[in-house]
């Protein structure tokens, strides 16, 4: 792999960029690997990534049903937080967060990370009391966050209405070192990376199947061929039911849509992610200019990658009273992904009942921001058997009561 | 956008005015059932990707709780059915079979 560098584009620009490298490769699979894993997102590639430079695993093969990142990792609204109640969810948000500040060098690939800080509104009493217990919290679990006023939100946001009639604004949880980054280049960047140690990444290539050898995994059928395996990890976000059904067991994961939009670019007007949870509206602005808004899931299951149009209306309708200017611009785009709610609203990251084989889902409305943490920890799981970040994650814990209770905490839209 | 017939009040409405209610046709257990069994009564679904039950309140109508025989990937409806059934009727499966033959029946 050839390393990008100001000196290459300026030798590059020598040359009418004729000298630019593939960035990944499009290798056809191989009979046998050491490690397979399904999903060819995010999560799937931080995974293996994190196999090879922690473990030195580099025999693997990420199989893709259909293009790299092009699911939930390609759909998302890129806010990267750590401000989360619970001591095993601030673990691994805050590792995430952490990896993802020298993400670009790590991987030699501009994710483009943008620490711009990231507010919860409190627009309710019980918000304001919710989220001065998360800042203590947070202080405990050394996350950097703190309560601040509405003077200091108005401050921080000039353009927010802070005392409208309905959702006033009573204060913020303040996270400075939140903020977001670019999606795609986060699926690319690994992407490039896992391809570089001679891991294979195999696009549209869709598993149909997985056989076992006594209880232990042992290969998966695909529309390539069958690819034996001797470790499987599953992190395919929406489509983990299907796939934990072809190995035998069952999730308590549901499936629904989570929708997001973005309006015609304007100029720079909030230097800010904002988070309104009791009305479910997410606003930041891309770096393009676009108003980047995200609401709430539908309530039904479905896996048709599009939402209600109802959700479009309320997101827009709730945000409005508290961006005015909002009203005045129009909607460019609109799309959906297909979310794995579990039970407690918690991920998965766990071993399960068919021998040699992990699962990683459930991550439900938050993915994105828990990406390189969830690779790291998922990769120490399938290594070693067991990892401190995923310990509490199991997939066992729903028959032993053990949840983490995080759905009213992340106040977010569940 | 789903669109649904109430079969308490015959009304033809938008989602709007229903609520989802999960999974239909669940079996409950309760105190001395085995703690797989009540795992699975509380939180493992079937979440399939295709023909689902589900149970469907007309939350701004007539308020009653029904089933909804639903395809997850097209939002197709293939007939909603009064909420008094363990199983679906034989008439719900004939126009789910119509519409979707490789279907492998109610399980």
């Amino acid at each position: 792999m050839r390393r990008y560098s100001v000196f290459a584009i300026a030798r590059e620009a020598m040359r009418q960029h004729t000298g630019w490298d593939r960035a990944w490769a499009s290798p056809e699979p191989k009979p046998h690997y050491d490690v397979i894993i399904v999903g060819a997102g995010g999560h799937g590639l931080a995974t293996a990534y994190y196999l090879g430079k922690n473990f030195g695993i580099t025999n693997v093969a990420i199989l893709e049903k259909g293009w790299l990142g092009g699911g939930n990792t390609g759909r998302n609204t890129t806010i990267i937080r750590s401000n989360y109640l619970q001591d095993p969810s601030a673990a691994i948000y805050e590792k995430a967060r952490g990896l993802y500040e020298t993400l670009s060098q790590d991987l030699n690939y501009n994710v483009m990370f943008s620490p711009r800080g990231v507010m919860m509104l409190a627009q309710t009493e019980h918000e304001i009391r919710g989220y001065r217990r998360t800042a203590y919290a947070n202080a405990l679990q050394g996350v950097d966050t703190k309560f601040i006023t509405p003077a200091e939100v108005k401050k921080l946001v000039p353009i927010m209405n802070i005392d409208g009639p309905r959702y006033p604004v009573l204060g913020a949880l303040w996270q400075p070192r939140g903020g977001t980054a670019r999606h795609d280049a986060v699926a690319w960047g690994y992407a490039r990376a896992c391809s570089d140690m001679g891991m294979h990444v195999i696009q549209n290539c869709e598993v149909t199947g997985v056989e076992s050898v006594s209880g232990q995994v042992s290969a998966v059928q695909t529309t390539k061929g069958t690819i034996g395996c001797g470790k499987l990890g599953i992190v395919v976000a929406g489509h983990s039911g299907h796939l934990a059904q072809m190995a035998g067991f069952r999730l308590p994961v549901e499936s629904v849509a989570l929708q997001a939009m973005v309006t015609e670019p304007i100029k720079p007007c909030m230097d800010v992610v904002v988070m309104a949870n009791t009305v479910h509206g997410y606003l930041s602005q891309s770096d393009k200019g676009e108003m980047v808004i995200g609401g709430g899931t539908d309530h039904f299951n479905n896996y048709t990658q599009r939402g209600s149009w109802n959700h479009i209306e309320e997101t827009v309708r709730s945000l409005v009273e508290t961006f005015p200017m909002l009203s005045r611009l129009k909607m460019l785009r609109q799309w959906g992904g297909i979310v794995d709610m579990t039970g407690d609203r918690s991920p998965i990251l766990s071993k399960t009942p068919l021998g040699n084989t992990f699962v990683n889902c459930g991550w439900g409305t938050g993915g994105f921001k828990s990406i390189p943490g969830s690779g790291w920890g998922m990769a120490e799981l399938m290594a070693k058997g067991e990892s401190p970040l995923t310990a509490e994650f199991s997939m066992y814990r729903f028959r032993e009561g053990k949840f983490i209770d995080e759905s009213v905490a992340a106040g977010v839209a569940h | 956008m789903l669109i649904l017939t109430c079969p308490c009040c015959g009304v033809t409405a938008e989602e709007t005015e229903f609520a989802n209610g999960g999974e239909a046709h669940l079996k409950r257990f309760g105190p001395g059932s085995s703690d797989s069994e009540y795992e699975a009564y509380m939180f493992a679904r079937k979440n399939p990707r295709g023909v689902h039950f589900e149970r469907w309140r007309h939350a701004f109508g007539c308020g009653k709780w029904f089933l909804a025989a639903r395809c997850t990937t097209t939002l197709e409806v293939f007939g909603t059915y009064k909420a008094q059934t363990t199983e679906p009727p034989a008439e719900i499966l004939a126009k789910i079979k119509a519409r979707r033959p490789e279907w492998e029946g109610f399980q």
